[in-house]
């Protein structure tokens, strides 16, 4: 090493902040339900389309049907309509330069393309037309439903996809939230007439939102989309997921995987939603910790102990319950000696002061990715959708950035004290049982779960 | 020239010039957000590691976040960071890049970190022995401790090609990463990090004047170094199919690869941009040749994709490269079946040609997929910085919409006339994770 300490005289100061405009949002909803959220941007000649619909499962028990049926819809939707097959749809999309990709959550189902800005009022069209009139052809979902099975089963053999499953588990028990992903039985189970079905009930505007950000015209924009999708009525309802439990889960589980060259741990637990007033500081507290490459975590078991490649901590915002989340993947022979490190950041988050500096340096980190995270179209389109999906108006944005830069050192310490704590945390490590349980057990008391054969 | 192509190149003129020290300099202002991005990229990566060295472009990336003579280990990153901004570097197959995106406030201290390092990096034996563990774990989560970890980019170029330099693993052995020495990094170093290989590029809300002062400042007293010859790496056409097998202890379900050896990225280009098109109109979306064939109509696959270049991107290698097509597939089906598809779709094509209007709507969509990219400040110096090293003109980014837009369904049948079977590399990997 050259140098130990950085001489500040040597780096050149930051310039004057420059404002970061955030365009207006032009807002409505249509008499149908549905809420439109148009944005125009300047930059590339493209639109960005994001249309959300609420789709929870209904009830626990039934979460597991639900879960599959919703893994199916999401790729059956595009399968055909009344009037055209699913190739020919994919075309008229394609001549816009869009291609309509369909996903599904716990909590929605997601449709989201790119579009060459005159292709707005055609793709609206295709869009209603599968709203309307997806017809679900039986042999064509028996394929899809036997392809999205099998990639089940290979995403199942995934040791992230394993680790996120067992914690998902582990934390909320009996609640939707539990299945990460649908049982490939169930899933193959599920056929056109009760696709239909769910679609009818559930693939409804009221609730919904579609938002639009990019090269447009914002009245011409709302009112292609009144048209197009004013026929787009149905009678159910949406249906938001129960408030998630919190579960006692003390100890360490342990999910065996023979043979595995790395442990993969993850440990969770709740966080403050986005309009708590906790937020802010939790977020400053999960950046000074693990949150970017400048945090506590990633010094100490990436660049001081070489233990990991990319350790990190996050906040994610579920509509039923928002959670901290840490991760790291270490060497097997490294994974109690790594868990131990993990724990004493967290403590040392939870009781002793961040710096100021830290403070700062997370602040100033974390408004400049939100800056630029919204700084293209798709950016701020997926940001928006998030927002006005959980019922939150685009101002959102502004009032948090707010917040952010009023939060204190002492109530990054109250908010770690209160969520990055280890016992209000669930552990969860996926790795191999014969080498590393010993080392666990020195930590605290350790299940260990047969590991899932790949199906 | 479509309307967007044209557009796109006019919004983003490129001013360029050469420091003395060798140092060539691309700035592409656009004011419209106040955010700036500065890539460094050096012209070496992956295809230069000398023999018993593998991995070792990689690797030293790692070293270059390790301080340097007037910044401490970590520093880096807090810098850019606290200034609001993100960083990373990634190793390709012939160049390795620096980059960071910021508040465009923020530009002068980028500069002054990226001059810094491009100085004198803190080569040192703990810095070696820490990131060659971190590059250890790096290749266990990527590559060892997951199904599929090497399919297809490390195991398909031992198959299609026959040079060291198109063969070898990137990622690196790990005893060739274990035995690496200080000495081989301040000699590689040396070697490839001399201002006069190296291109900057900087992006978005900055001015001409005071930007080339600046750069000045920062990256002019860098003493200059020889610059090594560009090595070719473009080998022999193949002229016979070749095949391998590989087992996956991890994997549930078997997959295939097809690599076919596709015309020199950069001094081909008009035959080669016919290649990028095929590609895309075998492979994206559900109206593609293959994912109705392979997908929706036979079912004999679970997934399938198409693309040149070993990492996904046509635009940022040089020769030699492929097209490869890669297939999931259940293990009901039986390889041979899969394989014979797949080269009857081709052999259509070749054979048929392509309507103007199915060519016209992947065109359109390849436009939108590049507009996508140039949208986001750092995307779009990426690629201007790119294209500058690879193909000496960072303008070419501006205008590849327009010119993939300008190629017509003959180009585009000629590509597939390439596509032979009979010179077709395959790798099929076996699933033996005990799936029942």
């Amino acid at each position: 090493m050259t140098t130990s300490e950085l001489d500040l005289s040597l780096v050149p100061p930051l310039g004057e902040p420059r404002t970061h405009p955030v365009p207006p949002a032009h807002e409505t909803t249509l008499p149908n339900g549905l809420q439109v959220v148009v944005v125009p941007r300047p930059g590339v000649p493209l639109i960005e389309l994001r249309l959300r619909v609420p789709f929870a499962a209904p009830t626990a028990r039934g979460a597991g049907v639900h879960t599959a049926r919703a893994s199916v819809l999401s790729g059956a939707v595009l399968l055909g309509t009344e009037q055209h097959d699913q190739t020919t749809i994919a075309e008229l999309l394609q001549e816009h330069g869009a291609e309509l990709s369909v996903s599904s959550d716990p909590d929605r189902l997601l449709f989201s393309t790119t579009l060459l800005p005159d292709g707005l009022s055609p793709v609206l069209d295709v869009l209603a037309e599968l709203l309307t009139g997806a017809s679900y052809p039986a042999d064509r979902v028996e394929g899809e439903r036997e392809r999205v099975a099998e990639r089940i089963a290979i995403a199942r053999s995934q040791p992230g996809v394993i680790a996120r499953t067992a914690l998902a588990a582990r934390r909320f028990g009996s609640h939707p939230y539990a299945i990460e992903l649908p049982d490939p039985d169930l899933v193959l189970d599920v056929r056109a007439p009760a696709l239909r079905r769910l679609h009818g009930e559930r693939v409804v505007p009221a609730g919904s939102s579609l938002v639009l950000v990019g090269d447009l015209d914002p009245s011409a924009a709302t009112a292609a989309v009144a048209e197009a999708l004013e026929g787009w009525i149905a009678t159910g309802h949406a249906v938001e997921a129960p408030p998630v439990p919190q579960l006692e889960t003390p100890g360490i589980e342990l999910v065996d995987r023979p043979g595995a060259v790395q442990s993969n741990l993850r440990l969770g637990g709740l966080a403050p939603g986005r309009t708590d007033r906790d937020l802010p500081a939790l977020r400053l507290a999960n950046m000074v910790f693990g949150g970017y490459f400048s945090s506590r975590l990633v010094e100490n078991i990436r660049e001081r102990r070489g233990y990991t490649y990319s350790p990190r901590s996050s906040v994610d915002h579920q509509a039923a319950g928002s959670s901290f989340l840490v991760e790291a993947d270490v060497a097997t022979g490294v994974t109690g000696p790594a868990l131990l490190e993990t724990w004493y950041e967290l403590g040392r988050m939870a009781l002793t002061a961040v710096t100021e500096a830290e403070l700062d340096g997370a602040r100033r980190y974390t408004l400049g990715t939100m800056a630029l995270s919204t700084a293209t179209h798709a950016g701020l389109a997926s940001t928006l959708s998030a927002l006005v999906g959980a019922g939150l108006p685009p101002e959102w944005l502004t009032d948090h950035q707010r917040a952010l830069a009023a939060v204190t050192v002492e109530e990054v310490q109250e908010a770690a004290r209160k969520y990055l704590a280890t016992p209000a945390l669930t552990t969860v490590v996926v790795g191999d049982a014969e080498k590393v349980t010993a080392a666990l057990e020195a930590l605290g008391p350790v299940v260990v779960a047969a590991g899932e054969t790949p199906a | 020239m479509t309307a967007a192509g044209a557009e796109l190149t006019l919004r983003h003129p490129v001013e360029r010039f050469t420091l003395d020290n060798g140092l060539r300099v691309v700035l592409a202002p656009d004011r419209s957000v106040p955010v700036v991005a500065v890539g460094v990229f050096y012209d070496v990566g992956m295809r230069n590691e000398p023999e018993g060295r593998t991995g070792f472009a990689h690797l030293f990336e790692h070293m270059m976040f390790q301080g340097s003579a007037h910044v401490p280990k970590m520093e880096h990153a807090r810098l850019i960071q606290a200034a609001g901004g993100t960083f990373n570097g990634s190793t390709h197959q012939d160049y390795t890049n620096y980059y960071a995106a910021l508040p465009a406030e923020g530009l002068e201290r980028a500069l002054f970190l990226e001059a810094d390092r491009m100085a004198a990096p803190a080569i040192t034996e703990e810095n070696l022995r820490n990131q060659i563990d971190v590059v250890k774990e790096e290749i266990r989560v990527n590559v060892l401790n997951r199904p599929y970890g090497a399919f297809p980019w490390l195991q398909l170029p031992q198959v299609a090609f026959g040079s060291f330099a198109n063969t070898h693993d990137g990622y690196g052995s790990f005893v060739d990463l274990e035995s690496s020495t200080v000495d081989d990094a301040t000699d590689f170093f040396s070697r490839y990090y001399a201002p006069g290989n190296a291109v900057l590029c900087i992006g978005g809300d900055l001015d001409v004047a005071e930007t080339h002062r600046l750069v000045q400042r920062w990256f002019g007293p860098i003493e200059a170094r020889p610059v090594p010859p560009i090595p070719p790496t473009g080998e022999q056409w193949p002229t016979s199919s070749r095949s391998a097998v590989v087992e996956d202890a991890l994997a549930p379900a078997p997959a295939l690869a097809l690599g076919w050896r596709v015309p020199d990225p950069v001094g081909d280009f008009d035959r080669y941009l016919g290649t990028v098109l095929l590609a895309e109109l075998l492979s994206e979306g559900d109206a593609s040749r293959l994912e109705r064939r392979l997908v929706h109509d036979d079912r004999i696959a679970i997934a399938q994709s198409s693309y040149v270049g070993l990492f996904g991107d046509p635009f940022d290698v040089r020769d030699a490269t492929l097209l490869t097509t890669q297939i999931h597939h259940p293990a009901a089906v039986p390889p041979q079946q899969v394989l014979t598809a797949v080269h009857e779709e081709v052999g259509r094509i070749a054979t048929d040609g392509v309507g103007a209007d199915e060519l016209r709507r992947v065109q359109a969509r390849t436009e939108a997929q590049l507009l996508r990219q140039a949208d986001s400040v750092l995307g779009r110096t990426l690629a201007f910085a790119a294209a500058e090293i690879v193909h000496g003109r960072a303008e070419l980014a501006g205008e590849l919409a327009a010119r993939l837009a300008a190629v017509t369904p003959e180009q585009v049948r000629a590509a597939a006339r390439e596509l032979d079977p009979d010179t077709a590399a395959v790798l099929e990997l076996r699933a033996t994770g005990g799936r029942s």
